[in-house]
């Protein structure tokens, strides 16, 4: 681990980097499958189960198994998107048009470097996150990175130069500025919660982790179960952030034929479509981070607690890889409920989309962000 | 019967916080998702043909090996979209089916002009045309569409016959040669 840190920067920097994109691109297939797999359950359907590969296929049973489960659809469709024809259509801004899918990419991938997602217990006791770069600014960089992501889709539907791409590409700006606001304002009381009045101030992921890590019946309370508002507040405005059903107005394939990529095809469309997922897990991670507890296994049981009961306080190693899988396991039941939600409500009418965020979500959170500062004010006097 | 009022109610709270119905679309969707599967996986299950279907037309013979067709073209005349085709021949004097005076020489059915819509079969005085159970025809080129005779009694086979009509008019004669 110390070999590893005392190698240069830069080189730091690109093995960080490429960590990530070995990571992110299968997790971002792997969720396009499991996308195809659920909806298709819910529907009565098998979905996809035909993919092969001669050599799996041979182990009895296995073979079988993964070809029911579509795992090697993965395989084809990330082939199928390398190599097929990369269509240019003739009245695109060639430069902004192949600029976009990177954009969209660059925020995806660089959000992820800020968020824990596991950690382990050092020899002295101390909690020591697993992340890529450990920030105090934390949840404010997300916040920041993410929000870039948008001048993709404007780029996109821009460059496109058709006015499906465009009116996606509009849609998504309006609507992602209407539940910024929203997003912002519902975490606001978990950091009041988390920074005691003097003591110096954080917007670190990993603090709020510890804190619903505390002993007691309200240290130990996930943030979703002492802020319940926030929690549904934060989920809804990062369903319409990552442009999910039922507020993906951006695409919204029924009247905008794809929105903003309308006129992408092959590896660039892929791009877009790994861009949108990554957002999705980021999405998820930092709603468990905030709201679900991050790596704790359950409420009022934390880590530490965990790592005593099985034995494993002395194996950090081992604690980490733990931790990382719960975290792991939060963020599959997170991108399931996304799915699940995709598949079950429709999606809304624009005019409704900009009702919720302005009319009934961005006053509830002001609301809440009131109520929340006067309780902490009395709490914490 | 008398007009019935019907209420229009008022959204109630919960219809109007919108959240608790997403909640029960999620149940009825988590039910869906355990609830067995009703795709077909079409080339290995086939579907189960209804009598009475109408698949691809086809020449049938009789119990006896003889073929029924004795090339009227009344269903060359009735095909809506002229898919078929017939050149009519004389059966030879020798056969033992030569009273019957004539079989086609060639048949052929254009499967790309086909609507399968079954007026030869219904204007068939001989029932020898019949639309069968063969619901999937492909082919490589627009000569491999065109079902020929041979393939046209291959896919057709031997139907069960309620009239044996040339047999019995065969008898008929001999018995009236004899009688007369």
């Amino acid at each position: 681990m110390n070999s590893l840190l005392s190698l240069p920067f830069w080189l730091l920097g690109i093995l960080k980097g490429l960590a990530v994109i070995a990571v992110i691109f299968p997790l971002a297939g792997a969720c396009s499958m499991a996308e195809r797999k659920v909806s298709a359950w819910m529907q009565g359907r098998p979905g996809p189960n035909r993919a092969t590969v001669p050599w799996v296929a041979w182990i009895p049973g296995v073979g079988v198994a993964l070809q029911r489960l579509g795992v090697f659809h993965l395989l084809a469709d990330g082939l199928k998107f390398v190599f097929k024809e990369e269509p240019v259509p003739g009245q695109v801004n060639k430069f902004y048009f192949t600029l976009a899918p990177a954009l969209a990419m660059i925020p995806a991938f660089t959000t992820v470097t800020v968020v824990p997602f596991g950690a382990y217990l050092a020899s002295d006791g101390a909690l020591v996150p697993l992340m890529l770069a450990n920030v105090d600014v934390g949840l404010l960089a997300v916040f920041a990175v993410s929000s870039m992501g948008i001048y993709s889709l404007i780029l996109a539907g821009w460059a496109s130069n058709s006015k499906y791409s465009f009116l996606g590409g509009i849609r998504a700006s309006a609507q992602l500025i209407s539940y910024e606001l929203s997003l912002t304002l519902a975490v606001v009381p978990v950091f009041l919660w988390i920074n005691a009045p003097g003591a110096p101030s954080t917007w670190s992921l990993v603090k709020v982790v510890e804190f619903q890590g505390q002993p007691g019946f309200w240290g130990g309370a996930w943030f979703f179960i002492t802020m319940p508002v926030s929690a549904i507040i934060f989920l809804i405005a990062l369903f319409a952030e990552t442009n999910r059903q039922p507020f993906d107005m951006p695409e919204s394939e029924a009247d905008l034929v794809g929105g903003f990529h309308t006129e992408y095809g092959a590896f660039k469309w892929s791009l877009f479509f790994v861009a949108e997922y990554s957002n999705m897990i980021v999405g998820s991670a930092v709603f468990i981070l905030l709201f679900l507890g991050g790596w704790n296994p359950l409420p009022w049981v934390t880590l530490a607690d965990f790592a005593s009961w099985v034995g494993l306080t002395g194996h950090p190693v081992i604690l980490g890889a733990v931790s990382v899988l719960i975290f792991i396991g939060k963020i599959i039941l997170m991108i399931f409920l996304f799915m699940w939600v995709r598949w079950t409500v429709p999606r809304f009418r624009y005019d409704q989309v900009m009702k919720i965020g302005w009319q009934k979500l961005l006053p509830l959170a002001i609301a809440n962000l009131v109520a929340y500062a006067v309780g902490i004010a009395f709490l914490q006097k | 019967m008398p007009i019935v009022q019907v209420q229009r109610k008022p959204l109630s709270l919960a219809e109007r916080l919108y959240l608790p119905q997403v909640a029960s679309g999620l149940l009825t969707t988590l039910r869906h998702l355990f609830s067995p599967r009703v795709t077909l996986q079409y080339p290995e299950e086939r579907p189960a043909i209804p009598p009475g279907y109408r698949g691809v037309p086809t020449l049938v013979m009789d119990p006896n090996g003889r073929e029924k067709c004795v090339s009227c073209q009344l269903c060359e005349f009735v095909c809506p979209p002229k898919a078929i085709r017939i050149t009519p021949g004389a059966i030879p004097a020798e056969s033992p089916e030569a009273h019957v005076e004539k079989a086609p020489q060639a048949f052929d059915i254009d499967m790309l002009r086909c609507i399968y819509c079954g007026l030869c079969e219904e204007v068939c005085p001989e029932e020898a045309i019949f639309l069968q159970k063969q619901y999937s025809m492909s082919g490589y080129s627009r000569e491999e569409m065109v079902n020929h005779k041979d393939r046209l009694y291959e896919l057709g086979g031997t139907l069960p016959d309620l009239h044996y009509k040339w047999d019995r008019k065969k008898a008929a004669e001999a018995e009236s040669h004899t009688a007369g």
